[in-house]
């Protein structure tokens, strides 16, 4: 007899959300969490004393405001701010750029202010196209079943919708480079880095790289619509961890942190159930797991269980991190040039133009940390003040491009890129370092160490064409079902991809549920 | 062998090490590719070698035959996930014919797995293999290497083979008993140490002599002055192929493509369908394609490869199968086919499609074939009959006969 319908595995926010619907459909469901706290890579933790962050994904825009109204999120202690964040893209002469502001704009250039409400109406309608494969289970190409042949249909009749115009356009750009598009559009170096940052941010490329008017695309698609705009969750990320974790357990889940998992337990060729790190076995009729697909299927399953081709597939998932994380703490409001404080509690980016991106990428090419890295800069405590002690700040900054395995490894490179990172920060907000009371770099491999992600990528996997949809993670496995029976994903590296989004959860627990039936 | 004043774009085909012994015995200069090695496709007349192979003793190279080491402390759980039988039981000394497929179930190719000691094993194999050795290996603790290059090979194989062994003073070889191996000492060849297997790809009695190349041309000598009253005889391939098809034995890119190198949907091979469902174990537990062959066994193979006894003395060479003399259905299609000497019967493999495979149904051979260059069609039954065509008892017996 098994103890549980499912055992998820992790308890980030993929697997706590797959566990909540699970749960609400009468499923007995425990959640392991490796970690003695909650949420995985949407987590608030200290990094000095009296000092938190998120310390992760520090943003929530693509969770969809269905699966918050589904899980009723907000009576589980989830307080998002009523208006979302504005994107300002930081300018060296302080004429700084609020993204989307047209007067602001057109103070720049008259011609791309001109462009802007058109690029804006179309990548919207896009975006609004795409958006429903996000939440749609890949079809199996091969397959004859009807469930796949309406997907399909459904994905053509959609684009087909969009008319004559937008979708040849959908086509024409659909694989391009960004800054060949942005090109096409518009001419302030400020305002093209800044859509080109967009693009780039969290993958392993460049705005000079063909695909990234898709992960651009991808990005507006999650983002679109229903909730809609940036926020920062009162108390941080791991708010809305814990969040989902009370609506998992109100619908009658079980949570055990500290409860790493050693392997999945196979018997028949059927997933069974998983032994603990302390020997303790734990059996359930499915096993869904969070964690990334390098893990679940070379680490926790073991390439025994699984086809050699298979497995081969897994091991050439590219799955490397190329954004590092740096903490700081500071004893007084940053001052940035030129920015009044209210605009603080937005998101700042530091990528002056595409060239700017393009040429911090290079290094990453060949294994280097970038010599001008681009930056995501959010000053948590503006708007969240119980972050830090009282009058004290915290900056949360996403610093590209830090490649995984650097050349020279990052023990050798760790202080040397802290210090490169804290000067750019001083050239934005002069007298930085007088205020700086600590600082914590997390390197790639350091988000591996921590939040146990092969490669410390976000995405768990890259996001590309080529790892999308019915090809993410791997073909064979994109339908959340792997090739062992019982056995399901539910993390980033599954479609449609992480960024604390938890539609993979949620698609996951679909698939469990409709096996099961 | 290559030196770095001749690159190897100078010399595409390596000589084997019995090269200068097959060149000075080759009369017609009939010399094949093979593995990136040079061989002998004929050395005087097919059906000369040929009856070498059923009534006397043959020497075929077999050097260009791909082997790997696989050795480590997984090695074992390493083959057995490779492999689509069960293997465990495989104590050192003993030889085991095996098939591997991919994910889809398709077969790569067959070979024979000899254990050489505790963790240490030797894959023989007809193509190339590394690359999906080293991926069917991650995860495991094993070393895999090519030793193609470091081990010579012959095979000694017909009813004389084990009276030429023991002419040359192998001693204790009449303890091997079929898929046994063994290292022995070659007192006839300087002492040269040989590993002796009762394998081989003729269905007759039989041995493969495995050997360091520096040895190769002693053996080679021994050989053929212990087997001079006893018929011994160099083959080629083509008189090779005649036996291994009264055999039954299938041969990769004409029975079968392997499975990683089809390129049009349907056109790779099960085992199943291959007719070596005897060699899949779905008790074992798991194996590469177990989860797309138990998938097959359930619905039933939709073709099966079998032997046919052909009418007529014509060999049906890529014949077309129909179910009916009309023509109007094709039922399948010719891979291999011989006029077999021996059995005196018109042998072939093909490949039929359900329900027409059953030993006993009555297929019709489309031939063409060439009468001075006036190109006719025969239209011929075809009947489909067991495998091996022919199992001569004398393979088996231990001791073996001295004939």
């Amino acid at each position: 007899m098994s103890r549980y319908d499912s055992i998820v595995i992790g308890g980030g926010h993929n697997g706590l959300t797959c566990a909540a619907y699970l749960a609400r459909a009468g499923r007995s469901v425990l959640v392991l969490e490796a970690a003695g706290r909650l949420g995985g890579a949407a987590v608030t933790r200290e990094f000095a004393p009296g000092f938190r962050v998120s310390a992760c994904a520090h943003l929530l825009y693509l969770m969809p405001g269905s699966l918050m109204a589904e899980l009723k999120l907000a009576s589980h202690g989830l307080e998002l701010p009523a208006e979302g964040m504005a994107t300002i893209a930081l300018s060296a002469d302080d004429a700084h750029l609020r993204v989307g502001d047209g007067a602001a704009l057109a103070a720049q250039s008259a011609a791309d202010a001109a462009a802007w409400p058109a690029w804006s109406a179309r990548l919207t309608r896009l975006a609004a196209a795409l958006r429903p494969v996000l939440s749609t289970t890949p079809p199996r190409l091969a397959a004859s079943a009807w469930r796949d042949r309406a997907a399909l249909l459904q994905l053509g009749w959609r684009l087909r919708a969009l008319g004559r115009r937008d979708m040849r356009e959908l086509l024409r750009i659909g694989a391009m480079c960004v800054q060949d598009l942005l090109d096409e559009h518009f001419e302030s170096p400020l305002l093209k880095g800044a859509l080109a940052f967009d693009a780039v941010l969290g993958t392993n490329y460049g705005p000079r790289s063909p695909g990234t008017v898709f992960t651009l695309l991808y990005r507006l698609a999650a983002a679109a619509g229903e909730g809609g705009g940036l926020a920062q969750p009162a108390g941080g990320l791991g708010a809305l961890s814990e969040a989902l974790a009370r609506a998992a357990t109100a619908a009658g889940a079980e949570i055990r942190t500290g409860a790493a998992v050693r392997r999945i337990l196979v018997r028949d060729d059927r997933a069974a159930g998983v032994v603990l790190e302390t020997g303790e076995e734990l059996t359930a009729r499915t096993v869904v797991s969070s964690a990334d697909p390098k893990t679940t299927f070379l680490g926790l399953l073991g390439s025994e269980h699984l086809d050699a081709g298979f497995v081969r597939r897994i091991v050439h998932l590219r799955s490397r991190g190329l954004a590092a994380k740096l903490h700081v703490a500071l004893d007084a409001p940053p001052q940035f040039a030129g920015l009044e404080p209210a605009a603080l509690r937005g998101r700042l980016l530091w990528a002056p133009s595409p060239d700017h991106i393009e040429r911090a990428y290079n290094h990453a090419k060949y294994g280097e940390f970038s010599a001008a890295p681009m930056l995501e800069i959010t000053v948590p405590t503006m708007a969240d003040a119980a972050l830090a002690p009282p009058g004290r700040h915290v900056l949360s900054v996403v610093a590209q491009y830090a490649p995984y395995a650097l050349c020279g490894g990052w023990e050798a490179g760790r202080e040397r890129f802290t210090d490169l990172l804290i000067d750019t920060l001083s050239t934005l907000a002069p007298g930085l370092r007088s205020q700086l009371r600590h600082a914590e770099l997390l390197t790639p491999a350091d988000i591996e160490r921590e939040f146990r992600i092969t490669g410390g990528h976000w995405h768990h996997a890259e996001l590309a064409l080529d790892q999308f949809f019915m090809l993410r993670p791997v073909p064979g496995v994109a339908q959340y079902r792997a090739p062992v029976g019982g056995l399901y994903l539910c993390g980033a590296g599954c479609h449609p991809g992480g960024g604390v989004m938890g539609i993979a959860g949620r698609n996951a627990a679909r698939e469990v549920v409709r096996e099961a039936a | 062998m290559l030196t770095e004043s001749e690159p190897h774009y100078r010399r595409p085909l390596l000589p084997t090490p019995f090269h200068e012994r097959s060149r000075a015995l080759s009369q017609v200069d009939s010399f094949i590719p093979w593995a990136g090695y040079t061989t002998v496709d004929v050395f005087t007349t097919v059906e000369q070698e040929y009856f070498a192979i059923r009534n006397a003793a043959s020497v075929y190279d077999l050097t260009p035959m791909v082997k790997y080491r696989i050795a480590g402390a997984d090695a074992l759980r390493f083959l057995s996930r490779l492999v689509t039988r069960d293997i465990a039981k495989l104590r050192p000394g003993r030889v085991a014919y095996c098939v591997w497929c991919n994910d889809a179930g398709h077969l790569i190719d067959d070979g024979t797995v000899f254990c050489l000691g505790e963790g240490e094993y030797r894959l023989c194999t007809a193509e190339r293999q590394l690359d999906w050795l080293l991926d069917s290996a991650v995860g495991f603790d094993v070393a895999i290497s090519e030793v193609t290059e470091d081990v010579a090979a012959l095979a000694l194989q017909g009813p004389t083979s084990y009276s030429v062994l023991r002419k040359a003073g192998v001693a204790g070889v009449e303890l091997l008993k079929p898929f046994e191996l063994g290292t022995f000492i070659l007192p006839a060849a300087a002492e040269a140490p040989l590993m002796v297997s009762r394998t081989g790809f003729t269905g007759d009695l039989g041995y493969e002599l495995w050997m360091e190349p520096k040895d190769a041309e002693r053996v080679w000598d021994a050989l053929f002055e212990a087997g001079r009253t006893r018929g011994i005889r160099p083959i080629g391939s083509r008189a090779l192929n005649i036996a291994r098809i009264e055999a039954g034995f299938l041969l990769p890119n004409v029975d079968f493509v392997p499975g990683e190198h089809t390129v049009f949907i349907g056109t790779g091979r099960s085992p199943l369908e291959l007719g070596l469902a005897w060699l899949v174990d779905f008790s074992k537990g798991h194996f590469t394609g177990r989860r797309a062959l138990l998938a097959e066994h359930g619905r039933g193979s939709r073709r099966r490869l079998v032997g046919l006894d052909v009418e007529g003395t014509k060999p049906a060479h890529n014949a077309l199968l129909y179910a009916e003399r009309s023509l109007r259905r094709q039922a399948g299609s010719v891979t291999s086919a011989a006029w077999s000497p021996t059995t005196k019967r018109n042998l072939a493999l093909a490949l039929v499609d359900a329900p027409h495979f059953g030993t006993g149904s009555t297929l019709w051979a489309e031939i063409y074939l060439s009468r001075e260059l006036v190109w006719e069609r025969r239209v011929v039954r075809a009947r489909v009959v067991e495998r091996p065509f022919f199992a001569p008892e004398r393979r088996r017996a231990t001791p073996p006969g001295e004939y």
